[in-house]
């Protein structure tokens, strides 16, 4: 019965994935048909991973094997029942000019706005950039080259059907000061759409900006978003990169973001997860040029029945490099996080400075965390340290509270919301932090009344 | 304002008070004494409401209400304040969100209008001088990474802004140098007034150099062994703790009348 089902799920991929390699090529793009064959190739073996596999343990996604998922690919697809001003409403205060709004997959040149970057930056939605010869050969030179698609199902499934997404191109030397605003919105109805977006962005030497991807949804809509982000630092790069996952409390999300660091590069990377019923990110941080430093943090927040899954890797291959992590869990209701860190230290790895923390906050009893941090260390002249928590709210916290006045429910959130703001007070764009302290408050605050 | 009758307690079924008689009026500063385990501290958390002590015996009037019938936020709300021995740092919330909170939440249950955070930084402005601590305490995270004697500061600025009618200070004096020790008494004494009341826990006389009690209660082994005027503390200072011992078998005739 399984077995069918699944068959017929990959038949309709494989339906539009015929359409889309039929579908008009413009000739500089030709080289990717041969890239999605081997993709789509790839995704048909390894099909939908299943919990017997290591890696996904503890995620099971037979729900998006399941469902009947129709991809939207090469056909037109207008916004439906939100109008501009709606779409609008999700934009950042500071990248009102520099943003690339999409719609269920598509850029919508309507929405977004160019004018606050500085010329030499490109932004630009990829299918346009493969077609583009000033551009084409750099997206050739990258996409598909950081994130495997070999090992990931998912990630196969998404390089089968790369087309349409976003391309930055910051070169040398360019200091972006506003930051720009990749925002993707769903605004799909009950009809089981999946897109996949796929981000490449390259930051050339000695350039500086900070990029927000963040995906939204209008309806509270089963759909499916299968991303894929590339991210290349170049020498001496800096880039600071929010994630804000806030899908539909009944979408799916399942994405990789794959960086390489260049010599003396800085990332500085926050993943906020408060949507989706079921998500998973692959976090791949692959530091091969030596002197480069990394911050890989973030904070989920789940609820009801919502299961969260943050697999990241970093991987020290050469000397001097420094990585630092923080992820920390809120959890309510019946929710279910996962949170697997590896990080390698190669052997030619030498002062390597490695620091890793999981920190879990469960407000309920039914809640419950898999964490399980992994060091594997190569190199002897190395400084590592790794660790992991789960714990409830601190009743002598909780006392001190209460006896300012401060009623239990509200010591509880106020506790809570203190635990948040580790990773959401170092997020430097005014305007989503105070959205995400709101979220917080708002979250904890439904719970208070529920 | 406070009215303790025959008060048993204790902490995992340990009977650690075993009868304290005690009267505060308002306008008053009692000192609480006694060596370490005498329960002095275990009567400050009792009155504050600690979920881990249980009342077995007795009673506890504060302004006629019964005090241990009131979950531990609401005693805060009717102006019942403790300066914690050992201040609890709250890390991600600040000082001055955590202060307003506190402070509007009492304002809703007097039936009074909030502050909004503009209004309430002028407040907090006005109050923090009283204990000489400047700006930067009001955006870092409460007491996290604040030295002992700014943890202790940072309490009695609590107290000046949610301005208690009873006030109880446990072991504020403990940890705290000559200069921290004159900053946090003179916030205290500038806070004392006609209207409220203090209650000073203490295991040495030094702080009542500074805060001047008129009463002063000498606890051993749960019961006031002995009860005076501020004199009685500097007796103590001079004979120490061990001269209870003998004081004792007399007090103890006088509390069997009681």
């Amino acid at each position: 019965m399984m077995v069918t089902e699944i068959a017929t799920q990959e038949n309709s991929y494989q339906e539009a994935f015929r359409n889309l390699q039929a579908s008009h090529q413009d000739p500089s793009a030709s080289w990717l048909v041969p890239v999605r064959d081997n993709a789509m190739a790839r995704f048909e073996e390894l099909g939908f991973p299943s919990v017997k596999e290591e890696e996904w343990k503890y995620t099971n996604v037979a729900p998006i094997a399941r469902t009947n998922f129709t991809p939207l690919i090469a056909t037109e697809t207008a916004a439906r029942s939100s109008d501009a001003k709606e779409l609008a409403s999700f934009g950042v205060v500071e990248a009102i000019d520099s943003q690339l709004v999409f719609v269920n997959g598509r850029l919508r040149n309507d929405l977004s706005r160019l004018t606050g970057l500085p010329e030499e930056v490109v932004a630009l939605d990829l299918a346009e950039a493969l077609a583009d010869e000033r551009y084409a050969e750099i997206a050739r030179t990258h996409l598909a080259r950081h994130a495997d698609y070999v090992a990931n199902g998912f990630t196969a499934l998404n390089t089968a059907f790369v087309h349409h997404g976003a391309f930055v191109y910051i070169p040398k030397g360019v200091t972006v000061k506003v930051p720009l605003h990749l925002l993707l919105i769903s605004d799909s109805g009950d009809t089981n759409e999946v897109t996949f977006p796929r981000l490449l962005v390259i930051a050339e030497e000695n350039s500086s900006a900070t990029l927000i991807e963040s995906y939204v949804s209008t309806v509270d809509a089963t759909y499916f978003t299968n991303a894929v982000v590339e991210i290349v630092l170049a020498d001496g790069a800096r880039l600071e990169h929010y994630k804000v996952q806030r899908e539909s409390a009944r979408a799916f999300h399942v994405a990789t973001t794959a960086t390489d660091l260049g010599a003396n590069s800085s990332y500085d990377a926050t993943t906020i997860t408060f949507g989706a019923q079921l998500s998973r990110h692959d976090f791949n941080v692959t530091m091969d040029h030596e002197g480069a430093e990394c911050w890989v943090d973030g904070l989920y927040l789940v609820t009801a029945s919502q299961h969260t899954d943050t697999h990241s890797v970093i991987d020290h291959r050469k000397p001097h490099c420094t990585s630092h992590q923080l992820y920390k869990g809120i959890l309510d209701g019946k929710s279910r996080a996962v949170f697997n860190g590896q990080i390698f230290v190669r052997h030619d790895a030498q002062k390597t400075d490695a620091l890793q923390t999981n920190k879990n906050l469960l407000l309920s009893n039914d809640a419950r965390v898999d964490t399980k941090p992994q060091l594997e260390i190569l190199a002897d002249d190395v400084k590592c340290a790794h660790g992991a928590a789960v714990g409830q709210i601190d009743e002598d916290e909780l006392f001190y509270l209460e006896t300012r006045g401060i009623h239990y429910d509200l010591a509880r959130n106020l506790l809570t919301y203190g635990f948040a703001e580790e990773v959401i007070g170092k997020i430097k764009i005014d305007s989503i932090r105070a959205q995400l302290d709101e979220a917080v408050l708002n979250r904890l605050n439904a719970r208070l009344e529920a | 304002m406070l009215e303790i009758k025959n008060l048993h307690a204790g902490i995992d079924g340990n009977e650690i008070l075993k009868g304290i008689n005690l009267t505060v009026k308002k306008g008053e500063i009692h000192a609480i004494m006694g060596p370490n385990g005498s329960g002095k501290s275990t009567l400050a958390k009792v009155l504050s409401g600690h979920p881990a002590y249980e009342v077995t015996k007795g009673e506890v009037l504060y302004e006629g209400k019964n005090l241990l019938e009131m979950p531990p936020d609401e005693r805060a709300r009717e102006g019942v304040f403790m300066a914690f021995q050992y201040p609890i740092e709250v890390p991600g919330v600040s000082n001055a969100q955590f202060l307003r909170l506190a402070y509007n939440e009492k304002r809703k249950h007097l039936g009074e209008e909030e502050l909004d955070p503009l209004e309430f930084k002028d407040l907090l402005k006005e109050r923090a001088k009283i204990v000489e601590m400047d700006a930067s305490f009001m955006t870092r995270s409460v007491n996290e990474g604040f030295s002992g004697g700014e943890k202790k500061r940072n309490e009695i600025l609590q107290m000046a802004v949610l301005e208690p009618k009873l006030a109880i200070l446990d072991e504020t004096d403990s940890g705290l140098d000559i200069d921290a020790l004159r900053i946090v008494a003179g916030g205290v004494n500038q806070l004392h007034n006609s209207e409220n009341a203090v209650i000073l826990v203490t295991h040495y006389q030094r702080l009542l150099d500074y805060i001047v009690p008129q009463f002063v209660h000498v606890l051993t082994n749960g019961r006031i062994a002995i009860e005076g005027g501020k004199e009685l503390a500097l007796e103590l200072e001079q004979k120490g703790y061990d001269w209870l011992k003998t004081a004792n078998e007399a007090s103890v005739v006088g509390a069997q009348t009681n």
